[in-house]
């Protein structure tokens, strides 16, 4: 088996963050019943054109420069001819002849190092509609609300040689998407695929070994598992004299296994041909340059930002970073409270944990960067203390509520008042005469004892700074 | 330019349609003929030529990013050959 | 009198004056269909009560002015490949035979903003594919001048319907012809426009980058008013030309003194009938006479536009049929088998003109054809255009017969596919080119059959060939000479 590596190469369908569908002006909102995002233009009705939505351009080409591609500046749209259900003009309207960007590439970490990943192109298309099985009547329900939701197909080079490079490489691929806000990859809302063309070859080889084009894997985890199980399989057929067949496969996560999709009986003969309907493109030298000036600041622009602006950690500039709602959120809440470190740390810390406890995506993260300031002010000015903000830090990561209320609801507001405090002190000690005698006896270490139960009595809403103080006070009055 | 019986099947499967024996049979003979009318086109020289695929070439024209569309499945149903809540209907897609 | 014999912007003034109510003329109008459709068939729907509804409504419309254009009041028929919402739209196929569209073409709505009345679905070749109007679905047109011959396609029914008194005017749409040559078959006046000059939102597509709807009429005159009235950008059509209005009445009374004819000299060889000939070049003198100057010229590719024509055309039908599968509208065949499902609703829906098409089509863009077939017929393309340019840097308009022949025989032409097609040799490299075309008759046959004359313009040049066609008709006569009614007359004076 290690004489074998293994070649990997993605196409990586990405649904365009745009309000309206490529051709027509319906809203590309996910979820909705079936068929209620839908019009005669995305459904194909006869007689009808499209007419091309202009932020989906604009959204491919800060996709090509964010990854160092070239602009095809005469650019057209081809016609992709195959019949399917999910499919209602039986040809789907992409790119073929002239795609919009080309020869890019995306420079990619792992632990064996830096490596640039080739991007062969990037093209603009339509997303087909779903297909829903109905076990009740034996037949397939087809729901059209995602046809011509805008896509972009970025086709990488085959540069990949192991998951993690494939990982990495989704990674920041995916980054600079949502840093871009062309997309907010979602992959359980399919609005980020990854396929995966894998073959294999003697190690020192030339010439690539046949390879499988492998489908339906909605996380990276079932993308890493997809992987292993196919150069496995594909080893082992090469190693016991078989030959791999050049077909498209279907993983199935469940089974962590996969299966071959379509039978060769339906040859895939999409007779591209150039879309008449729309017209060409031009991309001029002057557009590109303001699409260019529109680009928002990416990752690596940030983190240095990071550094210098707020005097944050690299490490720490790294990880708030690693998703833009995570740096939405960190940027948000200091603009409101300006404390930067403190903010850092909350979401360093507990948003982290939390999200690793809950298995959410940092995309998917609730929490409001108002709450978050309201939360760092209430510390700061001594209502709360860090075990309680604690707790309503929880609340606000999970639900949508106003942290003063909820404290205020709960009794959990410190209490300030002197008079009150001492009143507990002295209520401590009226409980505990032998301990205090101790103390006075010379035993020091009975201090931190009458502390806590004076927290205690507090039910912990008390600064415990100022606990401590009255109690070494309410001592040395003893000794008077 | 003459079709074989294994061209036309193919051009059958790719376009979806069914041919009896005698259809596919007079479909052979009538495209053969029209191709080879069609293949008078090789007389011209195009060396050098840049086809041409729309006869006046509209460049850039766009919809802006506005949503215009509401619902109207109701209406796009009203002509669907079977339906079922609110979707078109097929026979069964997965094997 | 009978009133349907009035040209279009003729009733459209009656209307207008208070001499005849627009109740009236629909009312004759549906009479006459009532009488004549029995025998010619121009329509597949024809819309009684709507159009009756609409009457007044158009009639209140225009006495307080919302409705002021030439054609408020008058009915038009509008070609069954073109949507109107509410009325079913059927390309003249099977598998489309019950389909209702929920919108309207852009065509439709604008004859509606212009008050016409739209009085009925006209027949045409299913999917407006063929010369003849035979491979309807719903039966064949009959050819109003001699019902034992075609009208000529595809919009055949339109244009019989033109000629039989059966509409004013008429809306068609032209791929390779389909405007101009029924035109000539039937004795009417069609005009192909500039590609992008009228929207194509609402026209089912046969070859969408050939195809273009375009106005039938008794005259040049009621020709024009009409392109002017469907005419002009529409955002909904990415191919559609930015200019938002068209004036092409302003411009048709000026004389040609001067215009710069050039007519090709290889439409005059073999496979053209002597009369048709004749009748061509006979109309080319008066218009020199009108004075026009009238030269022969050199025209290479006329010989390579069909092959490249059916090529692209055939492509393009391949994929833009390929939405009628069973599945969202149209004809559905039952069955249980999705593969059995599309195959079988095809194969029972479409008819053989349209399949033979759709595989023409198919394989001429399948892997390993694409090359020799489809791109070289791109390129020959590329190589038309550039000859009609160069043309036009000389002249001003091009003169030519719109088809080699008067109306064949019903029957005839389908029996021989490629030879149907030949009888587009001179429409097809127009709609190559884009550019606008005008068929005007200018004779009849020894037959008693019209014969029809094309002027090509340059692109955009609409007026110009409205202009020499106006021009000729003036001095021509063609309508005053002949009609329909006294037919038998015309053959003994021939």
């Amino acid at each position: 088996m290690k004489s074998y590596e293994t070649v990997i190469g993605l196409e990586v369908h990405v649904e365009l963050a745009t309000k309206t569908k490529i051709f027509c002006g319906c809203t590309t909102q996910f979820g909705g019943l079936p068929n209620t995002h839908c019009c005669p233009i995305c459904m194909g009705l006869p007689g009808t054109l499209p007419v091309l939505n202009k932020k989906v351009v604009e959204f491919a080409v800060a996709t090509g420069l964010a990854t160092n591609c070239k602009i095809t500046r005469h650019c057209k749209f081809d016609r992709k001819n195959y019949f399917y259900p999910d499919l209602p003009k039986a040809y789907q309207i992409s790119q073929l002849y002239y795609p919009i960007c080309r020869d890019g590439g995306i420079e990619i970490e792992t632990t064996a190092g830096k490596k640039v990943i080739g991007i062969h192109e990037i093209h603009m298309e339509e997303d087909a509609g779903k297909l829903i099985h109905d076990p009740l009547e034996n037949c397939t329900l087809v729901d059209y609300n995602r046809c011509g939701v805008p896509l972009i197909e970025i086709v990488s080079e085959p540069d990949m040689r192991s998951v993690d490079e494939v990982i990495a490489y989704l990674e920041k691929l995916r980054l600079i998407l949502q840093y871009l806000g062309v997309s907010d990859c979602k992959m359980q809302e399919g609005s980020f695929r990854a396929d995966i063309n894998l073959s294999v070859r003697k190690i020192g080889a030339e010439e690539f070994g046949t390879r499988t084009e492998m489908k339906n894997m909605n996380s990276f985890k079932a993308i890493a598992r997809a992987i292993e199980a196919e150069q496995k399989r594909q080893i082992e057929l090469v190693c016991c004299g078989g030959s791999v067949v050049q077909e498209t496969r279907r993983w199935d996560d469940g089974r962590n296994t996969s299966f071959a999709m379509r039978s060769k009986e339906d040859a895939k003969d999409y007779r591209y041909f150039p879309e008449p309907d729309l017209a060409a493109l031009e991309i001029s030298e002057e557009w590109i340059a303001e699409i260019k000036a529109r680009e928002p600041e990416l990752r690596e622009a940030k983190m240095l930002r990071y550094e210098k602006e707020y005097k944050i950690p690299e490490y720490d500039a790294k990880i708030l970073t690693s998703s833009k709602k995570m740096a939405d959120l960190f940027e948000e809440t200091v603009e409101i409270c300006g404390r930067p470190k403190e903010v850092s740390n909350w979401l360093m810390v507990e948003t982290m944990r939390l999200l690793r406890e809950t298995g959410m995506d940092a995309e998917e993260l609730l929490l409001k960067p108002e709450k978050l300031a309201v939360l760092i002010e209430l510390i700061d000015s001594g209502k709360i203390n860090r075990t309680v903000a604690k707790e309503v830090f929880e609340k606000i990561f999970r639900e949508d509520i106003d942290p003063e209320l909820y404290i205020k609801e709960k009794g959990l507001l410190m209490v300030q008042d002197d008079r009150l405090l001492k009143e507990a002190v002295e209520r401590v000690f009226e409980r505990n005469k032998q301990s205090v005698a101790d103390f006075l006896g010379g035993k020091e270490r009975v201090f931190g004892f009458l502390v806590g139960q004076t927290m205690k009595e507090l039910k912990g809403k008390a600064d415990p700074g100022k606990v401590n103080a009255l109690v070494k006070e309410a001592l040395q009055n003893h000794i008077r | 330019m003459d079709i074989s019986d294994k061209t036309i099947d193919n051009i059958a499967k790719l376009a979806k349609l069914f041919l009896n024996e005698e259809e596919k049979q007079k479909a052979k003979k009538d495209i053969s003929k029209i191709l080879g009318y069609i293949d008078t086109m090789n007389k011209l020289d195009t060396s050098d030529i840049e086809p041409v695929s729309q006869a006046l070439l509209a460049v850039n024209v766009f919809r802006e990013d506005i949503v215009t569309n509401g619902d109207s499945r109701k209406e796009l149903l009203s002509s669907a050959p079977v339906k079922k809540d609110g979707c078109f209907i097929v026979p069964k897609t997965v094997q | 009198m009978d009133l349907t014999n009035l040209a279009a912007i003729e009733l459209g003034r009656w209307i207008k004056k208070g001499e005849v109510s627009v109740r009236e003329a629909v009312a004759a109008q549906l009479a006459a269909i009532k009488e004549k459709d029995k025998i010619y068939h121009c329509y597949i729907t024809v819309l009684e009560e709507e159009a009756l509804v609409r009457a007044d409504e158009v009639q209140e419309g225009i006495r307080s002015g919302k409705y002021t254009s030439p054609i408020a009041g008058v009915p038009i028929a509008v070609k069954d490949n073109i949507c109107t919402r509410g009325v079913r739209t059927t390309c003249a196929s099977k598998i489309l035979e019950n389909f209702v569209p929920p919108y309207s073409a852009a065509v439709v709505e604008k004859l509606w903003q212009a008050g016409a009345v739209l009085i009925g679905k006209a027949n045409m070749d299913e999917f407006a594919m063929g010369s003849t109007t035979e491979t309807s679905y719903f039966g064949a047109t009959k050819n109003p001048w001699d019902i034992s011959r075609i009208p000529g396609g595809s919009s055949g029914g339109a244009a019989a319907a033109v000629a039989a008194g059966e509409a004013y005017a008429a809306i068609g749409s032209d791929t390779g012809g389909s405007v101009r040559q029924p035109s000539a078959h039937c004795g009417v006046t069609g005009i192909k426009p500039t590609y992008g000059v009228v929207s194509r939102y609402g026209l089912i597509a046969y070859a969408s980058s050939l195809d273009q709807i375009g106005p039938i009429a008794r005259n040049v005159s009621d020709c024009a008013a009409v392109l002017e009235v469907i005419s002009g950008n529409d955002n909904r059509d990415s191919t559609s030309a930015p200019q938002r209005q068209y004036h092409y009445q302003e411009a048709i009374k000026n004389g040609i003194k001067g215009m710069k004819i050039g007519i090709p000299a290889d439409y005059f060889s073999d496979g053209l009938d002597k009369n048709v000939r004749d009748s061509v070049l006979f109309a080319a003198q008066l218009l020199r006479e009108k004075g026009a100057v009238v030269e022969e010229f050199k025209q290479k590719t006329a010989e390579y536009a069909i092959p490249a024509y059916y090529v692209i055309a055939c492509a393009e039908a391949s994929s833009n049929l390929s939405r009628y599968d069973g599945v969202k509208y149209g004809y559905r065949a039952p069955e249980k088998d999705l593969g059995e499902l599309y195959k079988r609703t095809r194969s029972e829906g479409f008819g053989e003109e349209a399949k033979r098409r759709i595989m023409v089509g198919t394989f001429v863009l399948s892997s390993g054809y694409y090359e020799a077939y489809y791109n070289k017929a791109l390129k020959v393309r590329a190589v038309i255009k550039k000859e009609f340019e160069n043309a036009f840097s000389n002249y001003d308009i091009l003169l030519g017969p719109t088809a080699p022949t008067t109306a064949p025989k019903l029957g005839e032409s389908l029996q021989d596919p490629l030879k149907m097609y030949l009888g587009d040799i001179y429409t097809v490299a127009v709609n190559l080119a884009g550019l606008p075309a005008i068929s005007v008759p200018c004779g009849l046959d020894q037959n008693g059959l019209p014969i029809g004359m094309q002027l090509i313009g340059r692109p955009f040049g609409e007026s110009d060939i409205i202009r020499a066609a106006y021009n000729f008709e003036q001095a021509y006569r063609f309508s005053a000479r002949y009609n329909i009614q006294n037919k038998k007359e015309h053959i003994e004076n021939i």
